[in-house]
């Protein structure tokens, strides 16, 4: 993007919905919340990660992965046993009987460190692995699932399937895996102690910025004529893979690409909140992932976010006062959801809030057209969640 | 059939000995038949004689328990739907499927063929050459003024047309439509028929039709399907004087 068209964009509608979602959590979360609470909301921001690969997935191409915390859990453990290795010094782990391994190997008399867990040394290999490695296993069932043209409840019941035996695998291999635990007891991230205050400030912004590039990719992604097949393949697969698309690939990548972000999503909630354990992978985590999605609007990229973030809000403010009631609130919250408004906060707000906006921006919206001499094509309803890349998609402009 | 005794020569498709059985049940019976290129052929018959069935069995669609298909010298039952379409098949289904949620132009522009691949469709610009195929499409199916219009709120009819012009986009040498003035006004008949004496200069054209007005209209040359099988094939007249024509199909 050239840098005019830039500037132009942060005048448009969609410019400043994303200027005020940066402003939110770059300047008044960090100013207004003390570190704890802040560091709350990295946690939940982690999850945001993984809804806005839901909303590529499922919301645009109708793929709904149950399963999603399987990538998340991936990543996550990724990170997590370079932390480990790094907190697991032989001068740290001196009073175990074979010095230099994680703790609850030691416990599971494993003598020497498994051949997976080497390369974790490396913190290059940990970072390529976050996102590999769940790339790696969406590509292994996309291709096994979407090539035999398996889809709809066939394929949500396949992730829920996967989730449960990765869960269960690493509940039963304690030795390797920590087992139920998790990996706890997280320290340092290349000598950086993770567990300070400032450390947690810090890690807040990495996951903001990290945040923003995933948005970027996902809003490129959409806006270009690969978000178009998407949402075409949603509603006439048939018709796509006729006019000449290899659906199943399409299908693969996006899948792929909700793995990464998930991946990203993982390892920062490990760094953030200091170990990562299998209930993060399993069937409900992965089904609460995507009611964040569905809340925030399935169709909305920024409405994943808001999405992510109020529903973990809402869900640590009532388990504080009322935990056994969290569970039924969820439940009834989703039905709500998808009863009355199925395109989540993002639908609500464009029925309802941007009408009201249209009237105050109607001059200055008149005014910018007038600028750039070329009418604002109207938006197809493909792109209306998020607006549109006006480099894109007038067909006007670019004519001109 | 002296179709048969041309065999090896310049078909541009070439079917022979299709057969797909549904558990049991042969849909398309031992079927074969010959496109010249350039050609406009109509195939007609009872409903449920299999005449769907056949195009679903070239394009890729439904998978052929025997039989060979050879669309310009090759052999496309064993590709998979969209090397069909590259090889340069281009098909038009019963009832109008077109991306209600895009507009006209961005439901051709995802015809064009350029980036089709995951990675081609990101780095997809839509340059000038683009743009100048969409619109002279959109002119050749009567929507040049619909470009912008999401094709939801185009008339049945209209997105019949679109569907087409998707087709026309995708440069086939051969259409292949499927009852394209089903469900059609009078006017928009017309149209089409209009539109299809357009198409027909210039591609092969494999038509479904029920229409025996519209049929005389454009073939050239007219195969009649009766329980899978070929009942009749020539010119029109030709098969509305068979008598095994007058009898399952014409007669009541
Ligand atoms: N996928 C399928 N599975 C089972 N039967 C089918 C399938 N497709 C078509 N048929 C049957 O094959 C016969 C021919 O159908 P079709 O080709 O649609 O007929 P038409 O000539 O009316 O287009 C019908 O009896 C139909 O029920
Ligand atoms: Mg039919």
């Amino acid at each position: 993007m050239t840098t005019p068209s830039a500037i132009q964009w942060f005048k448009t509608r969609e410019g400043i919905y994303y200027m005020l979602l940066a402003l939110l959590l770059v300047v008044i979360l960090p100013l207004t919340l003390d570190p704890f609470r802040l560091s709350m909301t990295g946690k939940y921001l982690t999850y945001a990660f993984v809804a806005i690969g839901l909303v590529m997935c499922w919301g645009k191409a109708g793929i709904l992965s149950l399963g999603q915390g399987i990538f998340f859990g991936l990543g996550g453990y990724c990170m997590a046993m370079f932390l480990k290795l790094e907190a697991s010094t032989p001068e740290a782990t001196a009073i175990q009987s074979t010095p230099g391994i994680p703790d609850f190997m030691d416990w599971n008399q494993l003598t020497e460190l498994p051949w997976f867990w080497q390369p974790f040394h490396s913190f290059p290999f940990t970072l390529l692995a976050i996102i590999g490695v769940p790339v790696l296993l969406a590509l292994i069932i996309g291709f096994t699932m979407f090539t035999r043209r398996v889809g709809g409840v066939y394929f949500s019941i396949m992730t829920q399937a996967v989730a449960a035996i990765l869960t269960i695998l690493i509940i039963g291999q304690q030795g390797y895996t920590g087992g139920v635990n998790g990996i706890t007891d997280l320290r340092t991230l290349m000598g950086w102690d993770i567990r300070t205050d400032e450390a947690k400030m810090t890690l807040y912004f990495i996951c903001v910025a990290l945040l923003f590039g995933c948005l970027f990719i996902a809003r490129m992604v959409q806006n270009r004529k690969l978000g178009r097949i998407l949402m075409a393949m949603n509603a006439q697969e048939t018709r796509v893979r006729f006019s000449g698309y290899d659906v199943a690939a399409f299908k693969i990548f996006v899948f792929c690409l909700a793995a990464a972000f998930a991946g990203i999503g993982g390892a920062m909630f490990t760094l953030i909140v200091g170990f990562m354990s299998p209930s993060f992978v399993g069937i409900v985590a992965s089904i609460e992932m995507v009611i964040f999605c569905a809340l925030g609007g399935r169709l909305s990229i920024l409405g994943a976010v808001y999405g992510a973030l109020l529903v973990n809000a809402a869900k640590s403010g009532l388990s504080e006062s009322f935990p056994e009631l969290w569970p039924f609130a969820m439940g009834a919250l989703f039905i709500g959801v998808v009863m009355a408004f199925p395109n989540g906060l993002a639908g609500l707000y464009q029925s309802y809030i941007q009408p009201l906006e249209d009237r105050l921006f109607k001059g200055k919206q008149a005014e910018i057209s007038s600028q750039s001499s070329a009418p604002i094509s109207q938006p197809s309803k493909a792109e209306e969640s998020d607006g549109y890349d006006s480099s894109m998609d007038n067909y006007s402009a670019e004519k001109s | 059939m002296n179709a048969a005794k041309k065999k090896g020569g310049d078909f541009l498709l070439a079917v022979e000995g299709l057969t797909v059985s549904f558990d049991g049940f042969k849909a398309v019976d031992n079927l074969s038949f010959y496109l010249d290129p350039k050609e406009i052929r109509v195939i007609i018959g009872p409903n449920g004689a299999g005449k769907t069935t056949v195009l679903d069995l070239i394009c890729g669609k439904t998978k052929a328990t025997s039989g060979s298909i050879k669309f310009a010298g090759k052999e496309l039952t064993k590709l998979k739907e969209h090397q069909i379409v590259h090889c340069g098949v281009g098909r038009k289904f019963q009832t109008p499927s077109v991306f209600e949620d895009l507009t006209v132009f961005e439901n051709l522009e995802l015809s064009y063929p350029k980036g089709h691949s995951v990675m081609g469709a990101l780095a997809f610009k839509r340059d000038a050459k683009v743009i100048e195929a969409v619109e002279e499409v959109a002119a050749t199916i009567f929507l040049s003024d619909a470009l912008n219009e999401p094709a939801a709120s185009l008339s049945h009819g209209q997105k019949q047309w679109l569907e087409i012009g998707m087709l026309l986009i995708q440069k086939p040498d051969l259409l292949m439509l499927d009852e394209p003035v089903a469900g059609m006004s009078v006017a928009e008949r017309k149209k089409t028929a209009e539109l299809l004496r357009v198409i027909t200069k210039n591609h092969t054209v494999l038509v479904v039709e029920h229409d025996m007005q519209f049929v005389g209209d454009i073939a050239d040359r007219v195969t009649v399907m009766h329980q899978g099988k070929i009942l009749s094939e020539g010119s029109i007249d030709h098969v509305k004087a068979d008598p095994k024509v007058i009898e399952v199909y014409l007669g009541h």
